[in-house]
């Protein structure tokens, strides 16, 4: 299993330093400039500009230099923030991130997988159409339409719960539904069908066959296999919730890292979103890799190899 | 069991849900009551300021908050634009042709105790003015004698420059030329001042990414001081009790909310967690003149929306053609149809409202001119008229004042433009590489005088982007820098502006308004040009409407 990682993580780093690269690449070759504004800057100021973040350099040696920084675990300034640096941006709007992400997807959880394994074990009855219509809904409507309506219902109308910021923890609530019934409505569709696959196999129909009661055969016999879908959703499903809850942190005004995103592409803060690329790429590579692990742990016909 | 289990941590999850949205409750006093009371002005103030270093940051959402921290030598005036309000300056004078100027300075203190000195400004106006630090607004204090050559490398010593601190508390500038107006100039951000002390202390005068302007080390000698800054969630300011004027501050802070999305902004307003906000959602304007007309509040701005026309492509080449798109439109439709912000159809670039300056109504809507000069141009009724597009950036707003202008274009003159869309930085470039036919554009002026508008289509000047150039404006803006009174400077203004709407490199849209929404607990929030607010005269009064 040690080997298994090790090489694992050996191809992860590979992958990450080739979009490293690529993004490297994109952003270089991309129109546009961090320091052009609507109002035009003097040649001798933008070269100034320019002097002070490197720019003015080939852009094989702002490579090799920009690299030899990242392994260093130095991002660099951001080119339109004055006085911050990219890990500053991150290490500010990571954890706001996080804690929406973690909160969403534990909600995300709670509520699909439940409704998936009751959609399975009570297959077309109402307990499974009912369930599914909603997440089928859930699947459709956007986070931004449901976000809206959640803060028009709660926050304008019964004035329960406040409708944007992030100051306190009555603040969580709204996005964190938003964002937690969106996910949950796939894991909800993903446990039904892994559920709905076990169920049929064929020692299950040996188990019943053998009189074992139907509560050990769905707790016991088929979970295990039922969550496997629902287990390789939760890595991308992580990663993306916690860096691309963009539409979620808009609407109700969060400081995460979602914003970021979108901002420094439109900003052209190269080093910036070069910064938070790699942070992107590698959660991914770090989910996919425990959800193997998991992976294998749950299905015994999977290998470490 | 993990059934059970799961039953009963949901059961937990929604307690505490439904717990934490009751304790949220509150008393039911509306925030924004309770900042009321305690004397703080809650207002959105567009996107994360890119910084509060006066010296580097160009945007409004920065300027607002560095007008509530650093004061110049002139302060922000709380009705009249063009009334200068003595600030760290409490007197002034200058010489019969207004190229020398004499400040006497008060004896204010910036917030570490430091006395706020002539040098200081001499410093801070050496600092934006050096080639090193790059400067995007240098250029605003050109004014001042060999500003330009000291910024672009052509002489070092800044001795040279025409400021000098005669002795602690006095500072005598010399400019170019006559210019009445500079007490309206060095308002602007450009000019405000810095502490030295404290700049050389975060690695000097020249350095960008200096941590002098962060949350710990800001030095103000204005009203308010910085008290916390959470990027995208809050900026708050309080009280200076170090200000020379602190008796006068009526608010005890400002909490000013980076808030890039309109519709976010107005959830909150309703929600009474905004006095103010920053802008309002044009669609929303006529419903929320219907549901909240004394929130709804419209003020005119110093800016100008037109379309920059592509001289050195055909078929713009063409006087002619150039007149004719810009008779056919009718503004008075776009602004009552599309803008619905009580925006003014421009017949002109310098916006209404500059005192002593009226503003020219010479574009005006004439259908039968356009149609008849489009046809002398070769193009009658549309015929043969070559494929353009018009470039926009990606934005609903302008994308919706473009469709309109493409049917109107369509209706008058026959004619068929297309329109496309750029992202922000890629339209800049396009822009200023006149790769382009026809380009959306507005201008907000630095300062209340119509040369923050015409000198723009000089010959050579960075922001001009149309290719278009005329010896004799390009002459006669020269001269009006230098006229020796108000009056004859206004008449050149007036010729310059005329010759560009003959030429019409550019066609005039409409004329900016700022729209948003007021709580009616603030007071003394005036109407300003320049939307540049002096936050020391305003003032909440609790309560004084009833809660929506």
């Amino acid at each position: 299993m040690l080997k298994f990682i090790a090489l694992r993580l050996v191809q992860g780093a590979l992958v990450l330093l080739g979009i490293y690269a690529v993004t490297f690449l994109l952003v270089a070759a991309t129109p546009g400039s961090p320091f052009s504004s609507e109002r035009a800057i003097a040649p001798e100021i933008l070269a100034q500009i320019e002097a002070f973040y490197g720019y003015d350099r080939p852009i094989g040696e702002r490579f090799v230099t920009s690299l030899g920084n990242v392994l260093q675990g130095e991002f660099g300034p951001s080119a339109v923030y004055a006085n911050r640096t990219v890990t500053q941006i991150i290490g500010e709007s990571f954890p706001v991130s996080l804690k929406l992400g973690s909160i969403s997807l534990l909600l995300a959880l709670l509520l699909g997988v439940p409704a998936g394994i009751l959609a399975a074990v009570k297959r077309n009855t109402w307990l499974d159409y009912v369930p599914m219509s909603v997440s089928m809904a859930g699947i459709c409507l956007p986070t931004f339409v449901m976000g809206p309506l959640l803060a028009l219902v709660f926050g304008l109308i019964l004035q329960w719960l406040p409708v944007a910021g992030w100051y306190g923890p009555e603040f969580v609530i709204l996005p964190a539904t938003t964002l937690g019934l969106y996910y949950a409505a796939y894991f909800a569709r993903l446990t039904r069908g892994g559920m709905l696959e076990m169920l049929n196999q064929d020692f299950v129909r040996t188990a019943r066959a053998k009189g074992v009661p139907e509560s050990t055969i769905v707790w016991k016999h088929c979970l295990k296999g039922g969550l496997i879908p629902a287990i390789t959703f939760l890595g991308p499903a992580l990663a993306g919730i916690i860096s691309g809850s963009f539409v979620v942190e808009t609407i109700f005004q969060i400081p995460g890292l979602g914003q970021w995103f979108v901002r420094a592409a439109l900003n052209r803060d190269d080093f910036l979103v070069l910064g938070l690329t790699v942070l992107f790429a590698a959660m991914i590579v770090i989910m996919n890799l425990l959800v193997d692990i998991v992976q294998v742990a749950l299905n015994p016909r999977l290998k470490y190899d | 069991m993990l059934l059970d289990h799961m039953r009963r941590t949901w059961r937990l999850l929604l307690l505490t849900f439904l717990g934490l949205a009751l304790a949220s409750c509150g008393d039911g006093v509306p925030e924004t009551e309770k900042a009321a009371r305690e004397g703080i002005l809650l207002k959105g103030n567009g996107t994360e300021p890119k910084g509060l270093d006066p010296h580097l940051v160009t945007g409004v959402p920065e300027g607002a908050i560095i007008g509530a921290l650093l004061e110049g030598l002139i302060a922000r005036h709380p009705t009249n634009d063009l009334e200068p309000e003595p600030g760290m300056a409490e007197s002034w004078e200058h010489n019969g042709d207004f190229s020398v100027w004499t400040f006497r300075l008060r004896d204010a203190k910036w917030s570490n105790g430091d006395p706020v000195l002539a040098s200081d400004f001499v410093y801070s106006w050496q600092r934006i003015l050096s080639p090193a630090l790059g400067a995007e607004y240098a250029p605003m204090l050109y004014v001042i004698e060999n500003a330009e050559a000291f910024n672009m490398g052509e002489i070092e010593d800044f001795g040279q420059v025409g400021v000098k601190a005669l002795d602690d508390k006095t500072l005598q500038v010399t400019l170019q030329g006559s210019t009445p107006h500079f007490l309206s100039m060095i308002k602007h951000t450009s000019y405000l001042p810095v502490n030295p002390r404290v700049v050389e202390e975060h690695g000097g005068m020249t350095d960008r990414q200096s941590g002098w302007s962060t949350l710990e080390n800001y030095v103000v000698n204005g009203p308010f001081r910085l008290k916390s800054w959470v990027t995208n969630q809050l900026i708050e300011v309080e009280r200076n009790p170090e200000y020379w004027d602190a008796e006068t501050v009526r608010l005890n802070g400002i909490r000013f909310y980076p808030i890039d999305n309109a519709n976010t902004e107005e959830t909150m307003f309703r929600n009474n967690r905004l006095h103010l906000t920053n802008t309002v959602n044009p669609d929303k304007i006529p419903y929320f003149g219907e549901i909240m007309p004394d929130r709804l509040t419209i003020s005119p701005y110093l800016g100008s929306y037109f379309y920059r026309l592509n001289v050195t492509r055909e078929p713009f080449t063409d006087v002619r053609v150039r007149r004719a798109l810009a008779l056919a439109l009718d503004k008075q439709l776009i602004v009552e149809r599309v803008t619905k912000g009580g925006q003014a159809a421009a017949t002109g670039l310098v916006p209404e409202g500059i005192p002593g300056y009226i503003a020219s109504t010479t574009v005006q809507y004439d259908p039968d001119e356009a149609r008849r000069l489009l046809a002398e141009a070769g193009y009658p009724g549309g015929e043969g008229f070559p494929e353009v597009e018009l470039m926009i950036n990606t934005s609903e707003a302008h994308r919706k004042i473009a469709e309109a202008i493409q049917a109107l274009w369509k209706r008058e003159l026959g004619i068929q433009v297309g329109i496309y869309n750029q992202e922000w930085k890629v339209y800049l470039d396009s822009q200023s590489n006149l790769d382009y036919d026809i380009s959306r554009a507005g201008w907000i002026g630095d300062f209340v005088y119509p040369s923050t508008f015409t000198e723009m289509f000089t010959t050579g000047n960075g922001n001009n982007d149309t290719g278009w150039s005329n010896a004799r404006y390009d002459r006669l803006v020269a001269q009006a820098r230098m006229a020796d009174s108000e009056e004859e400077r206004m008449a050149l203004f007036r010729e310059t502006e005329e010759i560009l709407l003959a030429e019409m490199p550019i066609i005039p849209i409409y004329w900016y308004t700022r729209v948003f929404l007021k709580d009616p607990q603030v007071q003394g929030w005036h109407p300003k040009l320049l939307d540049n607010h002096n936050y020391k005269y305003v003032w909440l009064e609790p309560n004084a409407g009833s809660q929506q």
